[in-house]
Order: structure tokens, then sequence, then C-alpha cells
């Protein structure tokens, strides 16, 4: 079994976070500080995975598994493969610069970054998980950081209501996954949650088609799946930036991530049948979400709605159910999580010195905070898949996943790049160049230190994964084909 | 050893009541002497209530077997032994909340009657014979009555003491005439005896629905479910809070082991139509459970529209009528002990100091008492069925029960449920949590902390470790499902 460095990487955050909660209120100076160095941890030891991971091998690695309700079939059951550990990345990265951007949080902080931290224990646990009850499990524990990081520390306008409604939409989502999987659970002909006995339960044509919508809707509720997205935008403007980071950057991709582990890889055959819709309805996400994001006045909303935008593509590379799409869907998960953070942040940065949001009252903050203008661009030439950078490297193999399938899916996704490109060099055009508005040519300064380590670390990533994509191409290869063997070599 | 084996079964069945009835006659004469100190009372009674629950842990589980004592009066199993535990610790955190205030006069005489309503609940939880059921029932909710309306001073109190004893008069005197349909067509009181005239096919089915109907009647007075549950928001809101406490949970628990063991026993051959009934039932109680807390602005009313709608969840177990739906149902109220122990503790202690248990008095909880208001969390996030709880858990276990059972919809209405409440129990957190204005520390006693650390361990464990309850409560559903 060896070194259990997935249960450490899980448990570290965790006990961080309840170490702050305890002894923060005495030693308020403390509290960044083991924040950072708990997120720091997170990081060093998703690059240790992600360095020894052993693509030849490939399959399921660092396995730790412990009876926990053997009578159930339930076991503490731990295990990541190449998608996984991209995923681990991603969330290492992310928590990581969410506790350098959150630096100035002077409102109750023990508690801010011990619930940042807590969220991080619940993602970092879903993305390892290899036992269905596991994920739910940490999937679930994330509600009440989540709802509650956004209610106290949230745009005081729609907290409360973004905050509901973002919790609500999760928690149901994740509710109708969870019904869906007790259901398979007790037709399986081995009643476990392990999920690598699932995969090979060999469930009838007719299990799969009855209760695949249940689990993959579920979970795609979670990713922002049309006409369940609007949860996304109205949550992640109301809530903080370390938050959005998080919730955009990350918690969709659990969302994501879950609907391809279990219900396209459990049930293989349902996802056959029901991929049409989903195409459909991806396709619906990438051309409204995007339209939607153009004629946005608030800088944040039109993040929000690229976030919808995008995860649509992730979502058409899995409906398209052969190795480009997934590749691709793999590739996207991971760009656009960084690129979302690295959208968030900025917004956030702009926020903190101008007080505004409105697209309009915004010009020329190019001149008082250039690096902020630079990772901006960089994330908004991503989300336009340029080359180089690392959304080309993964859209590109998406719409020739969707070409082989339906190229119409693929033209109308194409033709929505165009649509982004337009929202994306409005806005950087609106809000960074131009003139600068008399009011904060006093006000605003440059952005900090650590906000330039963050914006620096996520753009660093955004333009290494495109100019050498083998640093990431093989590792979700790997993931991808065990998929594709699951899927009967399609 | 000689001196164990001296003691006859049926002494050992009831040892642990008796028990209670030398504390009950300790803690009168104490009260004698001791009149200024009722502290000393309390920890008095706690610790008494300690010793026994040792003892039943430590000598007196049954394990797989199953006995009856008193000539058929009691049923010895794991069932009725599990039942008890929860009971009696039940007991023990109502105690611990109940001392160290002036809302009520804490004297002995409470402290008598509701070490008096233990003894019934115990009887319930192992009663296998209609005379028994009968008394039991009683002696639990006779003692109830008084303290539901303790607080001699307080309209409330006293408005709800008398309307908990008009709507339990109404529905034991159902229950009552349904027991007699019972008596009069098999000749016998015991369960088993009644159950094989049914199983003969001697009483005719129209009579038996009837029977069914009555019966339920009483039973889910003490589990209030719906359409018995008009008592519960008013009782709940106007009783002493620890009362409360004790009502929705320990109450509730006694209710729901005499439920399940006398639809499995009585109705052993043809559990269908109580199966049906229980599923309308729960359908109805979570949802009128549910929506009605929707409205409600005092904390109290909430936690009582809130524990109606868990009564409807545990229902999906009973009417599972499996294993792992009973096994789920205990779980659940297992769980639900220490949640709703720890929510209604929180209140009284809000109430106790603010003066009232209005929901906006909870507000700035996090910034006057952070303990106070994660304690909060803690139970809150249980009862909305959230991990790292015991709440998620038996949730999932009932759930799971349902989908077995080829519920689907039920389960699926559940769902919706939880979603519903979710709403009210995040409205609650976000009131807790806002910042408020600065607002006087909250007084927590050492007794009223020990109780709440009792629960929140109590809630932490169970929603991470499972085996060992789990595999006690194999037994205990074995017991019941074997009954058939």
């Amino acid at each position: 079994m060896g070194f259990p460095i997935l249960s450490i990487l899980i448990f570290i955050p965790l006990f961080a976070g309840i170490a702050i909660l305890i002894f923060g209120r005495k030693k308020p100076e403390a509290i960044r500080p083991v924040a950072l160095v708990a997120a720091s941890l997170v990081l060093v030891l998703t690059f240790i995975l992600w360095a020894t991971y052993s693509i030849e091998n490939a399959g399921y690695q660092f396995v730790e598994q412990f009876s926990w309700l053997p009578e159930l079939g339930i076991s503490y059951h731990l295990g990541v493969d190449g998608i996984s550990i991209a995923m681990l990345v991603l969330t290492g990265l992310v928590v990581f610069t969410g506790v350098l951007v959150s630096w100035k949080i002077n409102d109750r902080p023990e508690e801010f970054f011990a619930y940042l931290m807590f969220l991080a224990t619940s993602v970092l646990g879903v993305f390892s998980s290899l036992d269905l009850f596991m994920l739910f499990f940490f999937l679930e524990i994330a509600v009440f950081p989540k709802y509650l990081m956004i209610v106290i520390w949230g745009s005081p306008q729609t907290r409360v209501y973004g905050g509901m409604k973002l919790t609500l939409y999760l928690f149901i989502g994740t509710m109708f996954a969870i019904v869906g999987s007790l259901a398979i659970y007790f037709v399986s002909p081995e009643r476990s949650f392990d999920l690598l006995i699932l995969e090979k339960a060999g469930f009838a044509a007719s299990v799969q088609k009855l209760w695949f919508p249940f689990i993959f809707l579920g979970f795609a509720i979670l990713g922002g799946i049309f006409p369940f997205h609007s949860w996304a935008p109205d949550g992640h403007v109301a809530a903080p930036t370390a938050i959005s980071m998080l919730l955009a950057g990350v918690e969709m991709k659990v969302g994501v991530f879950a609907a391809l582990r279990v219900a396209i890889m459990l049930l293989p055959e349902g996802a056959r049948y029901w991929s049409t819709w989903i195409l459909v309805l991806a396709t619906i996400n990438v051309v409204y979400g995007a339209f939607i994001a153009m004629i946005q006045k608030d800088f944040k909303y039109v993040i929000g709605f690229s976030s919808v935008s995008h995860m649509g593509l992730v979502l058409i590379g899995f409906a398209s159910l052969n190795y480009n799409g997934l590749l691709g869907a793999g590739l996207q998960m991971f760009s656009h999580g960084v690129m979302t953070a690295l959208f968030f942040s900025i917004v956030g940065m702009v926020y903190d010195q101008t007080h505004t949001r409105d697209i309009a009252s915004l010009g020329g903050l190019a001149k008082k905070m250039p690096f902020a203008a630079f990772g901006f661009i960089i994330a908004g030439l991503v989300s336009m898949g340029m080359p180089g950078l690392s959304g080309f490297i993964a859209e590109i193999p998406i719409y020739m996943g969707a070409w082989q399938v339906a190229p119409i899916v693929a033209i109308i996704a194409i033709i929505s790049i165009v649509i982004t490109a337009a929202y994306i060099l409005l806005t950087i055009r609106k809000v960074f160049f131009g003139e600068l508005p008399a009011q904060y040519e006093a006000s605003v300064h440059d952005i900090s230190t650590k906000d330039k380590i963050a914006i620096g670390l996520l753009s660093l990533f955004m333009i290494g994964i495109g100019l050498l994509p083998q640093l990431m191409v093989p590792l979700i290869e790997s993931g991808v084909n065990h998929i594709l063997a699951l899927l009967g070599g399609v | 050893m000689e001196f164990v084996s001296i003691p006859s079964n049926d002494f050992l069945a009831i040892l642990p009541e008796i028990g209670l009835l030398l504390l009950i006659g300790f803690t009168l004469l104490l009260g004698v002497f001791k009149k200024n100190d009722k502290n000393f009372l309390g920890w008095f009674v706690a610790i008494g209530l300690s010793l026994i629950l040792v003892i039943k842990l430590g000598f007196l589980n049954p394990g797989s077997e199953q006995h009856s004592a008193w000539g058929g009066m009691l049923q010895v199993d794991a069932a009725s032994y599990f039942f008890q535990i929860i009971i009696i610790i039940g007991a023990i955190l109502t105690v611990l909340f109940s001392t160290n205030q002036n809302k009520f006069e804490f004297s002995a005489d409470y402290l008598a009657l509701l070490l008096a309503s233990v003894i019934g609940m115990n009887l319930m939880a192992a009663a296998s014979d209609l005379i028994m059921l009968y008394l039991a029932i009683e002696t639990t909710s006779i003692p109830l009555y008084v303290l539901a309306g303790f607080m001699k001073k307080d309209q409330s109190s006293v408005e709800s003491g008398l309307k908990y004893l008009f709507f339990g008069a109404m529905t034991s005197a159902i229950m009552l005439y349904g027991f007699s349909f019972l008596y009069g067509f098999s000749g016998d009181t015991n369960l088993f005896k009644i159950s094989e005239t049914i199983s003969a096919g001697l009483i005719p089915m129209g009579i038996q629905i009837l029977v069914l109907l009555m019966v339920v009647a009483g039973f889910g007075f003490k589990v209030s479910a719906f359409p018995f549950h008009f008592w519960a928001p008013d009782v709940y809101q106007g009783a002493p809070t620890p009362i409360s406490g004790f009502l929705s949970t320990a109450s509730k628990s006694a209710g729901f082991i005499v439920l399940m063991r006398f639809l499995m026993t009585t109705f052993s051959s043809n559990p269908q139509n109580w199966m049906v009934l229980v599923m309308i039932l729960s359908t109805a109680t979570m949802l009128v459970g549910n929506l009605l807390a929707l409205l409600q602005k005092d904390l109290k009313r909430l936690l009582a529209y809130s524990s109606i709608s868990h009564a409807g969840y545990i229902l999906i177990g009973v009417a599972s009528g499996s294993q792992l739906g009973f096994k789920a149902a205990m779980y659940y109220l297992l769980v639900y002990l220490f949640t709703n122990l720890a929510a209604f503790g929180v209140a009284h202690i809000v109430e106790t100091q603010k003066g009232s248990s209005q929901i906006s008095d909870l507000t700035g909880l996090i910034k006057s008492s952070p303990g106070l208001a994660f304690a909060f969390l803690i139970s809150i996030l249980s009862l909305s069925g959230i991990p790292p709880f015991g709440g998620f858990v038996s949730k999932i276990l009932v759930f799971a029960a349902g989908i077995e059972a080829g519920m689907v919809w039920l389960v699926l209405v559940g769902v919706v449920n939880s979603f519903i409440g979710l709403f009210y129990y995040l409205n609650l957190l976000r009131t807790a949590f806002s910042s408020g204005e600065e607002s006087e520390k909250l007084r927590i006693s050492p007794s009223w902390s020990l109780a709440l650390i009792i629960c929140v361990l109590g809630i932490v464990v169970l929603g991470v470790v499972y085996t060992p309850w789990i595999s006690w409560l194999n037994f205990a559903s074995t017991n019941l499902i074997s009954l058939r």
C-alpha cells in the first residue's frame, strides 16, 4: 500500500482548518501563514503526484483501501488516474492562489480561511475517491462552507439570494445523483459502492438507460448544464473572490468529473443512449452562455456566463464519447479551471480598488495595474482558444471529437468562439484600456506582490501547457484510454 | 458466578426499571433535605441514570438472543435494549439541560416525573402485550402532560400541557378501542397470540384495517405523524425547552419501537396493508412538516415542524418493512437523539438568556458565543443531512431502504423534502452566523456545555464511524424481522 499520500493530501487542509478555527481567535496573526502553509503543502503534494504517477502503467495508482462499513460494501478507498491527477493539480493551484488573493480579508479571518480549507478537503476528497459513498460524503461536505462563505463575505446586494440558489441547486443535483446511485447499487450483482467493482458490474441495458439521466444530470447540474445553469453566474458573482475562483474553477469540475466517473464510466450503455440529448443541451450551453455573456454590464457576470459556455464544451467532449472528445474534455477541465480562477481573481482585484463591477464605468486600468491586465489578457486568449495556450490544446480535440459524431455541433461550437472573442476583447478594451476615469486616478494602485504571484502562477500554467502539451496530454490520455475500454472501444 | 445466577430472567428484564424506581425514591427524599441546592439534585439524577446506563451496557446486552418475560408481557431482545439505551441517554441529556435555570422551578418533582416517564418508555420499548403496551404508554404520557405544563406561571406552558393532555387522551382512547377489537376476536392480549389469530384468517379484513387505523392513531400521536401532529408545534413551543427536546427524541423513539414491533408482530401475515398506510403517512408527514416549517418565526416552533418532517423520513424506513429499513429507522433515531437535543439545547440556552426563542434572537450568535454557534451549526447540518455528521448517513440509509423496497417515488418525495428542509435550515445558519451588533456573551453553565459536548461528539462519531453501531442494529432489526 505504501505511503498514504492521498489521505495526507486530503486531511492536511481539514486539520489546518480545524486548527485555525480553534486557535485563530487567540492568535490572529498566525491564521494566514497556517493557511498558506497548508495550501503550499497541498500544492507540492499534487505536484509530487503528477511527477510520480506512472503513465506507462496507467490505471488507478496511489491506492489506499480500508474497510469502513463492509456490510453495505462501503470502504475508504482512494486512488487516482490521469484525469484525477490533473484535477488535483488544478485544486492545488486554485487553493494556493485563493489563499494568496484573500490575504486582505479582515472580517472574521479565522472562519474564512478555515472554511476555505474545508472546501479544499471536500474537493480533494471527491477527486481521489474510488468509492461511491465516499464520493458523496466528500461532495456534500462542501455545502456549508460554500453557503456560509457566500452569505458572510459575499457581495452585499446579492449574497443571500445567490448563496441560497447555488447551495440549493447543488444539493438537489447531488440528491438526484444519490438516488440514481443507490438504485444501481441495489441491482449490482455484488452489492458494493466500490467504483472499481461497479465498473465491472455489467448493468443491464434497461437499468443503464433508466438511471443514467438521474446520475448524469444530477452531477451535471453541478457543472452548470443548461437549463440548470442559472445558479452558476448568480452564485459566483455573489461569492467573495477566492470562493468564486474555487467554485467556478474547481467545484464545477467536481460536477463534471463525477458525471464522468459515475454516470459515463459505470453506465456506458446509458451514456450512448442519451448522448444525443447531452450534445444538444451542451451545445445550447456553449452558444447561449456566450451570447448572454456578451450583453452583461457587470464585469463579474461576463466571467460567470463565460464559465457556463466553456463548461458546455466539456460536456460536448463527454457526449462525443470518443478519444478526441474525452481527451479534449479532460484538458478543458484543467485549462478552464485555471483560466476561470485567474479571471475571477483579477475581477476581485479590480473590484477591491474601484468598488464597482460596472464595465461602463471602468477603463484604462492597464496603466495602474499592468500585471493584472497582462493576466486578464492571457486568460482571455486562453478562453478564445488561441494557439500556444492551454485553451487551444483543449478545444481542438473537442471540436474534432464532436465532428466525428455530429459535424453540426462542431460547427456551432466553433462559431461560438467568435462570440467569445467578441465579448472577451470588448471587456478587455473597456476595462483595461481607453481613458482612466478621473476618480480612479488617485485611488487605484498597483496590485500587491501576493496578487502578482497568484496571477503569475496561474498564467504560467496556461502558457506552459500551451507550449508543452506533452506535460498534460499523456496524463489525461492514460485516463481516457481506460474510459474508452469501458465504453467498449468506440 | 453464584450471585449472578440468582436473579431470574424476569427480574433481570426489569432491573433498569427497578433502578429507576429507586432513583425516584431517593430523589424525592433528597429533595426534602436539599431544598436549596437544586443543581445538586440534577447532578445526582444524571449520575444515577448514567449508572443505570453503564449497568445496562455492561451486563444486560442480550446480543442476538430474544425471550419473553413476565408471562409474555415483555419481550427482551436487542431491539428493546437498543431503544432503552436511546431513552436513557435522552433522559440524561435532558436532566443536564434542565439544571441551572430559572425559567421554571427545577425541583425533585420535576425529576421524579421525568424518571417516571422514562420507566414508561422503557416498558414501551419491550411491551409485547396489549395491556402492558397500554399501561406503558400511559405511564409515559401522564408525567409528560404535567412536565409540558410545568412552568405554572407561563400561560403558554399550561396551555401546552392541557393541549397535550386532550390530544393524548383522545388518541389513546381510540387506540384502546382498537385494542378491544383485537381482544374480542382473538380472546387474548398477547401480541403473538393475536398474530396467530390474524394469520389463521379469523379476523375479517375490514376489521383488520379498522384496527390498524385506530391503533396507528395512538402511535402516530407519539411519533407526531400527520394527521396526529397538531399538538406538536404548540406543545414544543410552550413546554420547558428541555422537555420539548425530550418529547421530540426519547418519546418519539419509544413511539417508533412500539409502532414497528406492533406492526411486525400483529400483522405479520399480511404486511401490505400497513405498508401502504405507513407510506401515505410518511409522504404526508414529510410534506406537512417541511412546508409549515418554512413559515415559522420561532425557533422552537420551527424545530417542532422539522421534528414532524423527520418522523416522515423515519417512516420511509418503517414502510419498507425490510431489515435494512428497520436498521435505517433505528440509526436515524439514534442520530436524531443527539442532533435534536443539541438543537433544542441551543434554543434553551438562547431562550433562558434572551427571554424568547425567536429566530431573530440567534443573530450574531457566532460573535457572542462562537462555541455555541458551532454546536448549533453541527446540529443543524446533521438535521439537513450533510456529512460528516450523522444525519447524512441516516438519511442515505433510509433512502437506500426505500429504494431497495422499490418505493422510488417515496424516496423522491423524501429528496424533495430534504431540499425544502435545507432551505430553512440554511436560513437559520445564516442568522446565527451573520455579524449583527455586538451582543452580550451568553452564559453557558457547565452542565449545559457537558450536554452539548456529548451531543456534538455523538453527532460526529455517528457520522464517521458506522460499523460498531450497525452491527448492534443487525441484531435489533433481525429480532423485529423474525417476529414475522
